[in-house]
């Protein structure tokens, strides 16, 4: 699905290296989490998957099912089925959450040369959708995560998510700022999506998001590369005794 | 030595091109005499300092190509309306609807008997607007308009009031002139659109009884090259409503004043502004809001997007007087700039001689909110399609405004039909 070779990304503006020589295969229908220490890197592996302004890529490749992510514009890599939830969802004033999702979900549609959904159509699926996420008609009526909470904005991703039935969905710190009932609702959200067909990189700093969503394979991710692969128990292993641990064993240190 | 002073020989050459119109000549002649008084308005005026009146105040209007105005979306097509239609500043009774509308009485200005209500009203409310800051090229108007309509509101009218104004000469030079007059409880919707000539100078006048409702929407046209300086001057009886907003996109120059008064407790006047200028474009709303009552709500909201060095101008002020208690009053400007070439210069000024009042203004410009746009696209939505959404959602305060959704939904369809033709 996800396949990320040696990637090497700097800050456009700055002689600033972030990663550093990623590598990462990602098959279809599996989930995986990269666990890491700020400043390791991981957000910005999200917005350069993305197609975010900002960051100049000076080796190394990533592509989705085969082709070339990093040539492609950011709305024709969510045409081809990549979603970033985002760490800190972005309030647009004036722009309706219901004319938000449905424009971009007939823009990718479009895109992929598929007909628009009709109004009707979309109206059965969002509610459909959102009631699963507990998501009330007033938060689809009103302006996009404009007034939102914490946890509405989180839930609003998944929504999203949901509605526009992406591929392959990277989750960037996900479970910052929800409480616990909150990731428990996200969770269940993530999971009803979770099929053979769709894949996730679910990027955060505790394990506890992982308790709820399940990886089947977990990296640790450090000074902008991936120094640790495993199952499900390194991730164990990170909440019980931290990364220090993992970073001595690398030669690196908290802070770089 | 000679003791013509520059603004008198201006305005000498400038009327040496008007000849008076029949009727109202009383009303007319007041007109006149504020006009020699005050002179015409020049750039080095404090009013005037962000707009150079030099192509309102010459002898002949500038030539204008004429648009093509096939381009635009239409307005209002599917409002049940009465359709007044005006080319190049005369009304065309060939293809305007009659003048009569249940609970209105129409008559033009144009032809007005001996002895009409308009003798008393005309130019009135054109004149109590001229303290304390002088607007010659109203008082202009008032003397010299050809044209107009003058509207006596008795009770609801039935459906709105549509005028038209098309452009069909690129030499025209209009001076069309309003008169509406809002009996007590009375209610009426006036919508204009089209860019009218290639020089207009436009009043409009709004006398709102007590409890009298006016909903005014206004569209000046795409029309690039037209010229156009408007008045509005309301005065409000108590717990009366005065809501009016404009569109305007493209246009080489474009002055919009609006005088508003409190006269009576209780009322509200909102008026907005949405204009969208790109490359030869110069927008200025000047407001004017005096509270000479108690508990009335003022609320200003003006936006404009500007790219490829198109200029914005909001001059916005809020009186209030002594014992006008309670007052509400809110004023809001701001500018959206689409490059590094376009400008947005603002002034908002609040005047405050009460002491239990509200009154908040603000003023922003700035550019696309690019994490905004990084989102939408991230959504998979094109480039220029979240660019027209951000845009759209940054004018969607002033077509809140309008009451009407049929009509709102007009206006944003005329706005998206803009962004479409102008992305690059």
């Amino acid at each position: 699905m996800l396949e990320i070779n040696n990637l090497h990304v700097k800050l456009e503006d700055e002689d600033k290296q972030i990663l550093k020589g990623v590598t990462l295969k990602i098959g279809a229908g599996e989930v995986h989490a990269i666990m890491g220490p700020n400043g390791s890197g991981k957000s910005t592996l999200s917005y350069v998957l993305s197609g975010r302004d900002g960051y100049a890529v000076t080796e190394g490749s990533a592509s989705l099912e085969g082709e070339d992510l990093l040539a492609m514009e950011p709305e024709v890599r969510a045409a081809h089925g990549l979603f970033l939830a985002f760490q800190y969802p972005v309030e647009i004033p004036g722009v309706g959450n219901m004319t938000f999702l449905r424009t971009a979900l007939n823009a990718q549609r479009k895109t992929r040369g598929e007909p628009e959904v009709s109004a009707g159509d979309f109206l059965k699926l969002v509610r459909e959708k959102a009631k699963a996420l507990h998501i009330d008609a007033d938060m689809l009526k009103r302006p996009v995560n404009v007034g939102f909470s914490g946890g509405e904005k989180k839930r609003n991703e998944i929504l999203q998510m949901a509605m526009l039935e992406p591929k392959m969905c990277i989750l960037d710190e996900t479970d910052s700022g929800l409480d616990v009932d909150a990731m428990k609702l996200v969770s269940e959200g993530v999971n009803a999506l979770r099929s053979e067909g769709r894949s996730f990189l679910v990027i955060t700093h505790y394990q506890r998001l992982l308790d709820h969503i399940k990886p089947d394979v977990v990296h640790i991710m450090a000074a902008g590369r991936i120094i640790k692969t495993g199952g499900p128990e390194l991730a164990l292993e990170v909440e019980h005794n931290g990364y220090a641990e993992i970073l001595a064993a690398h030669k690196l240190t908290e802070v770089q | 030595m000679s003791a013509v002073s520059p603004k008198a020989a201006a305005l000498a050459l400038r009327l040496a091109e008007l000849t008076l119109p029949a009727g109202l000549a009383a009303a007319r002649a007041a007109a006149q005499a504020r006009l020699a008084a005050a002179g015409l308005p020049a750039k080095r005026d404090e009013y005037w300092r962000y707009t150079d009146p030099a192509s309102l105040t010459a002898s002949d209007a500038p030539l204008a190509d004429l648009f093509d105005a096939a381009e635009e979306v239409p307005l209002f097509a599917n409002i049940n309306r009465l359709k007044l239609v005006f080319v190049d500043g005369h009304f065309d009774a060939a293809v305007s609807d009659d003048l009569t509308l249940s609970g209105v009485e129409i008559s033009r200005l144009a032809d007005v008997p001996a002895g009409h209500w308009s003798e008393n009203a005309y130019g009135t409310l054109e004149a109590a607007g001229q303290t304390p800051i002088l607007r010659p090229l109203a008082a202009l108007n008032s003397a010299y308009a050809t044209d107009g309509l003058l509207i006596h509101v008795t009770a609801r009218a039935s459906k709105p009031i549509s005028v038209i104004y098309l452009r069909k000469s690129e030499a025209s030079d209009a001076i069309l002139h309003h008169f509406i007059k809002l009996d007590p409880g009375a209610e009426l919707t006036l919508l204009e659109n089209g860019p009218a000539a290639s020089r207009l100078n436009m009043v409009l006048e709004v006398d709102a009884g007590d409890g009298a409702r006016f909903h005014h929407i206004r569209a000046q046209g795409l029309d690039h090259d037209r010229r156009t300086v408007s008045h509005i001057f309301a005065r409000l009886g108590a717990k009366s409503l005065f809501k009016s907003f404009t569109l305007t996109a493209n246009g080489i120059l474009t002055r919009n004043e609006a005088v508003i008064e409190f006269t009576g407790d209780h009322a509200q006047a909102h008026i907005a502004g949405a204009a969208m200028g790109d490359g030869a474009f110069h927008h200025d709303d000047t407001i004017f809001i005096t509270h000479g009552a108690e508990a009335c709500e003022s609320r200003q909201v003006f936006k404009k997007v500007l790219k490829h060095g198109a200029v914005g101008v909001f001059q916005g002020k809020i009186l209030v007087k002594q014992g006008a208690q309670k007052t509400d009053g809110y004023q809001i400007s701001q500018a959206l700039l689409l490059d590094d070439d376009s400008q947005f210069l603002a002034k908002p000024e609040l005047e405050i001689y009460a002491d239990d009042v509200k009154c908040s203004h603000g003023s922003t410009s700035g550019a696309i909110d690019e994490t905004a746009l990084f989102y939408l696209r991230s959504r998979g939505v094109p480039k220029r399609a979240a660019q027209s959404l951000l845009i759209l959602a940054f004018l969607a305060d002033t077509i809140a405004e309008i009451e009407d959704e049929a009509i709102a939904e007009d206006i944003r369809a005329r706005l998206e039909s803009w962004l479409q033709g102008h992305e690059d």
